[in-house]
């Protein structure tokens, strides 16, 4: 599934990354554990977090995944947004909580990594 | 031995969670730009990268040294912290002595030791209480590709 097509169905704001929406996702990665993050993302996944400080993009960095996305509305820091272009990793905001988030993109076909 | 190609250390600075995983982005931007691939990239990436947190969560200051030969890549992470007093359980998954602070910005759920051992080829932790903790890993270099 396009970038694109997420932020369609989970009416997301897109805070970094505009130019790479056409970018595909097959698998999800949702948590607000950064270790968990980095022990289940395989690299290219779609992360999806309530966690919006600087640690986010980092492991999101080091994970490799593809793209961010904050859930229940929470807006990270202007640096934070800064640093997410920088790596040129796209960033996407939805007011959903993460569980509706996670149970519209399973029912769209995106699976889970472990 | 193979021979060194490239031998760096970093300062970590304790406490500092703004600065908190530079030396890993740092690391990676370094070993991807001299061609490592992929796979073994990403691996030791996360071994740094949780080291590094270590470092800032529960030391005062920390190095981690950077060593690549043609086989692997070492990282040997040396603080000067509380050290660990009972290294065995500190790698049981989920234990954490982290803080409310720590938890606060995404770790300190009882994952980072059995991720770095989970990434790494070899993964040596030697800790003295009061004094720190050394840990020394070796990621084989196409091992996992």
């Amino acid at each position: 599934m396009k970038l694109s097509e997420i932020r369609e169905i989970l009416q997301c704001e897109v805070l970094a990354g505009e130019e790479d929406l056409q970018v595909e996702v097959h698998q999800v990665v949702a948590s607000d554990g950064m270790s968990e993050i980095l022990a289940f993302a395989k690299s290219k996944e779609l992360m999806i977090t309530g966690l919006t400080n600087i640690q986010s993009i980092r492991t999101a960095d080091i994970a490799g995944v593809s793209a961010v996305l904050y859930c229940r509305g929470k807006r990270p820091d202007k640096k934070v947004i800064e640093f997410a272009k920088q790596k040129r990793i796209p960033v996407l905001i939805t007011q959903m909580v993460m569980f509706d988030i996670c149970g519209i993109l399973y029912n769209k076909g995106l699976k889970g990594v472990s | 031995m193979a021979a060194e190609l490239l031998r760096e250390s970093f300062e970590i600075q304790g406490r500092n969670y703004d600065k908190a995983g530079e030396v890993s982005g740092e690391i990676k931007v370094i070993l991807r730009d001299l061609g490592i691939e992929a796979a073994s990239l990403r691996r030791l990436v996360i071994v740094a990268f949780e080291a590094e947190m270590n470092v800032v969560m529960y030391a005062r200051r920390g190095t981690l040294t950077l060593i690549l030969t043609e086989e692997d890549v070492n990282l040997e992470v040396r603080d000067e912290g509380p050290g660990i007093p009972d290294i065995e359980l500190a790698f049981k998954e989920g234990y954490s002595t982290a803080s409310d602070e720590m938890r606060e910005l995404g770790f300190g759920f009882g994952m980072g030791l059995p991720n770095m051992k989970k990434n790494s080829d070899e993964l040596k932790v030697e800790s003295e209480v009061g004094k720190g903790t050394l840990v020394v890993a070796k990621i084989r270099l196409n091992s996992n590709a």
